[in-house]
């Protein structure tokens, strides 16, 4: 079937209209193209696909992956066996995945395989701002960038259908903004049924030794001017708005597009190119670039298209963006700066109220890291040269005021590993803070290499039996965490479990003050649930009596 | 027809509440909306923020631009100073005139409000005395929408009808305790 078929009315006879965040879009856009199985770990603006999609009881495989490496294979094996599955994670996920993600470009793939990466430029709740469409380049792969929320929901059956058609994965990246902003969808009334089992056409293929893995690599290499082609044509890209005036064309990426149009609803005193796939339509951009003087490119995230025009356009032609200063260099885009960036005044009537104060974020009144902090602090009192060091999740507020205990954080699983690098080069006492969740992501392989060494830190795994920070999601590790540290070699004298609340905290800090003065690898677990999936659960138990009762 | 409306508040104040029965009414009255809202880690006590936009015209930007919003409605008088940026030149705000303080810095009140009198067209309400005097503590919010229907420009029977459908499922004792609140804060509703 042709792809201009896709926007034909009998072939989506739309008749819901939802109202839906742009993950939820994504996540229906998953369900009716035939999804098979969602695979992911929760994280910040990814997490409510597969809550919707597990929400949906459809009949898929939703349950949360432990990190987004073990989503990203299982998601490879479902395709290897015919189906279509999709992996969500937010940006920083793809590096914990790259391995799985870029080998998965050269076995390619069977049943259709999409990777859904949510950036968070402005970083709202990151520790960076990388662009994602940097991997899709990197593993030389399709990659989609919605602008709206109805074309995130059209683009998920377009990108299975695009996997299975090329035998390759498929990656769309989205921004907050679109993943946390909420707009009528029509949705289709005839989904695609699931695929059924199937082997792989080529079963070499997937085994990558040297061998084969040079044959496939070659192949994918060979790909490369049918994907550019596919963008050139894609019904995702085009070009608008043709201006009498050739001096300025603007490229307007993703939601850029929507900010651009913002300024401009109808007609526009410029040449406009929206674009939505890649890799980058060359051909297309430099006969755009010809027949004018400046290109401005309206991207969020880094400047991936920016840096590529530069090597291809014509002789003579500008190019602005966030490069040169037109657009700012971090930080997501809004209407305001991409509004000067087109020369057009601000409508600003009132300025900074400078009586307002910021009113940073803090762990909930009654949290049970709280205590732990509380305790911390003041065994750590007496020790003048300590090295805390944290991770990632709602402790990582334990850097703030009050406690401001923490000396680093960095990524999932740093804690444990940074306090033995820090033990290693003798700082004493060096302490680990992190959480069941992100222990279970990736901390489990630090401590092993602590226990071979019987390194002297102290690892608190704060245990609140979710994953808190992201809403509430279950936790790999629970109900499991003193059998893996005793798996792991943990010794069970220096194995504590303790329950952080103001009550405890002189058994508290009597344990972490033993623990500290041990010459080797303990393990301290605070263990109370989540305050708020406590009142949550509550909340569900009386719900479920009541009607028990009627 | 056209409506930027900033939400501002404190996370955890229900703002996002507020924002899903003026969606439910724009949607029965078949405009165009998006809605751009904060989730992740700020929800722990901090600063949230939601732009709602409708209109009867396609919306393109999920964000509303500086000096763009007709209202901003707030569940705290110093988040309604926050996003007085984005207000229109003659835009409204409808805030909750009692103060959340969870840091230690927070501003002296009588500066918050003698800043807020600065502004145009203000609609202070305490709302959270309202709610207790009439029994009706998780209602607090409704009385702010009540507050603010005016300003809205939005038919108050299709908003009655937006709170109806949203609150159904939890019962008819809850859905007459929001409408209820609802007219409560209409009623208060005095421009400063």
């Amino acid at each position: 079937m042709g792809i201009s078929s896709y926007f034909c009315s009998d072939f989506y006879n739309r008749h819901m209209k939802r109202l839906f965040l742009g993950d939820q879009a994504i996540a229906q856009g998953a369900l009716d193209a035939g999804l098979s199985g969602v695979y992911a770990y929760p994280g910040t603006p990814s997490t409510e696909i597969t809550e919707y999609i597990q929400d949906s009881h459809a009949p898929v495989h939703s349950r949360w992956c432990t990190n987004e490496k073990t989503a990203m294979e299982a998601a490879l094996g479902m395709s290897f066996a015919g189906k279509r599955a999709l992996v969500c994670m937010k940006h920083v996920g793809m590096n914990v995945c790259a391995d799985a993600f870029i080998n998965s470009a050269i076995t390619g793939v069977n049943g259709g395989l999409v990777v859904l990466a949510a950036d968070d430029p402005s970083m709202h709740s990151s520790q960076n701002e990388q662009d994602s469409r940097f991997y899709g380049k990197f593993a030389m792969i399709p990659t989609l960038e919605p602008t709206t929320q109805q074309e995130a929901y059209d683009m998920m059956s377009y990108a299975f259908d695009l996997s299975e058609r090329l035998r390759l994965p498929v990656l769309m990246r989205i921004v907050t903004r679109l993943a946390h902003s909420r707009a009528v969808v029509e949705t289709t009334d005839s989904p695609r049924q699931q695929n059924a089992l199937s082997s792989p056409a080529d079963p070499k293929g997937w085994v990558l030794l040297p061998g084969n893995a040079r044959r496939k690599n070659s192949e994918l290499c060979a790909m490369q001017p049918q994907l550019q082609q596919l963008s050139e044509d894609s019904p995702f890209n085009r070009q608008e708005n043709r201006s009498e005036a050739k001096s300025l064309a603007v490229i307007a990426c993703g939601i850029g597009y929507n900010y651009v149009r913002e300024c401009f609803p109808k007609e526009a005193p410029f040449d406009l190119y929206k674009l939505s796939q890649y890799p980058l339509p060359k051909d297309t951009l430099v006969k755009i670039a010809a027949s004018h003087k400046e290109l401005l490119v309206v991207e969020d995230g880094q400047p991936f298209v920016e840096e590529q025009l530069v090597g291809i356009i014509p002789h003579g032609v500008t190019v602005h963006g966030r490069l040169d200063g037109t657009l700012p260099r971090t930080g997501e885009l809004n209407p305001d700066n991409v509004k000067k960036a087109l020369g057009i005044p601000s409508a600003q009537a009132f300025d900074i109220c400078d009586t307002v104060v910021g009113r940073p974020p803090a762990l909930c009144q009654g949290c049970g890291h709280r205590s732990v902090y509380e305790a911390l602090n003041r065994v750590l009192a007496d020790y003048p040269n300590k090295g805390v060091f944290g991770d990632i999740g709602c402790y990582t507020l334990g850097a703030l005021p009050p406690y401001q205990a923490l000396h680093s954080c960095v990524d999932m699983g740093a804690s444990i590993t940074m306090a033995k690098g820090a033990a290693d080069a003798g700082m004493f006492p060096a302490v680990a803070i992190i959480g069941d969740s992100t222990f279970t992501h990736s901390g489990m392989t630090g401590l092993l290499d602590a226990v071979n060494e019987n390194a002297p830190i102290t690892v608190i795994i704060s245990d609140n039996l979710t994953t808190g920070m992201t809403g509430g999601q279950d936790s790999a590790g629970t109900n499991k965490f003193e059998a893996i540290c005793r798996g792991l070699g943990v010794s069970d004298e220096h194995l504590k479990v303790v329950v952080p609340l103001p009550a405890n905290m002189e058994e508290i800090t009597r344990i972490i003050r033993e623990e500290l003065e041990y010459k080797g690898t303990s393990v301290i677990i605070p263990r109370r649930e989540c305050i708020q999936t406590l009142a949550r659960h509550a909340k569900q138990k009386k719900a479920a009596a009541e009607k028990k009762g009627s | 027809m056209k409506t930027d409306i900033i939400l501002a508040g404190v996370g955890g104040q229900g703002i996002l509440s507020i924002a899903t029965i003026i969606g439910q009414a724009a949607l029965s009255e078949g405009l165009y909306i998006k809605q751009a809202e904060v989730h992740g880690m700020s929800q722990r006590g901090g600063d949230v923020q939601s732009n709602l936009r409708i209109s009867s015209d396609v919306i393109q930007s999920d964000l509303i631009p500086l000096g763009g919003a007709d209202i901003i409605i707030a569940m705290e008088p110093m988040e309604a100073l926050r996003y007085q940026p984005w207000l229109k030149a003659d835009g409204w705000v409808i805030t909750a005139s009692t103060p959340f303080v969870n840091i230690p810095n927070y501003p002296d009140i009588e500066e918050i409000r003698s800043r807020l009198k600065r502004l145009p067209r203000v609609i202070s309400i305490d709302i959270e005395a309202l709610a207790k005097a009439n029994m009706m503590p998780k209602a607090a919010n409704m009385i702010l929408l009540g507050a603010a229907s005016d300003a809205l420009g939005m038919d108050f029977d299709i908003l009655r009808q937006a709170v109806r459908t949203i609150f159904a499922a939890k019962g008819e004792a809850v859905v007459e305790m929001n409408l209820k609140a609802l007219q409560l804060g209409r009623e208060h509703a005095v421009s400063e």
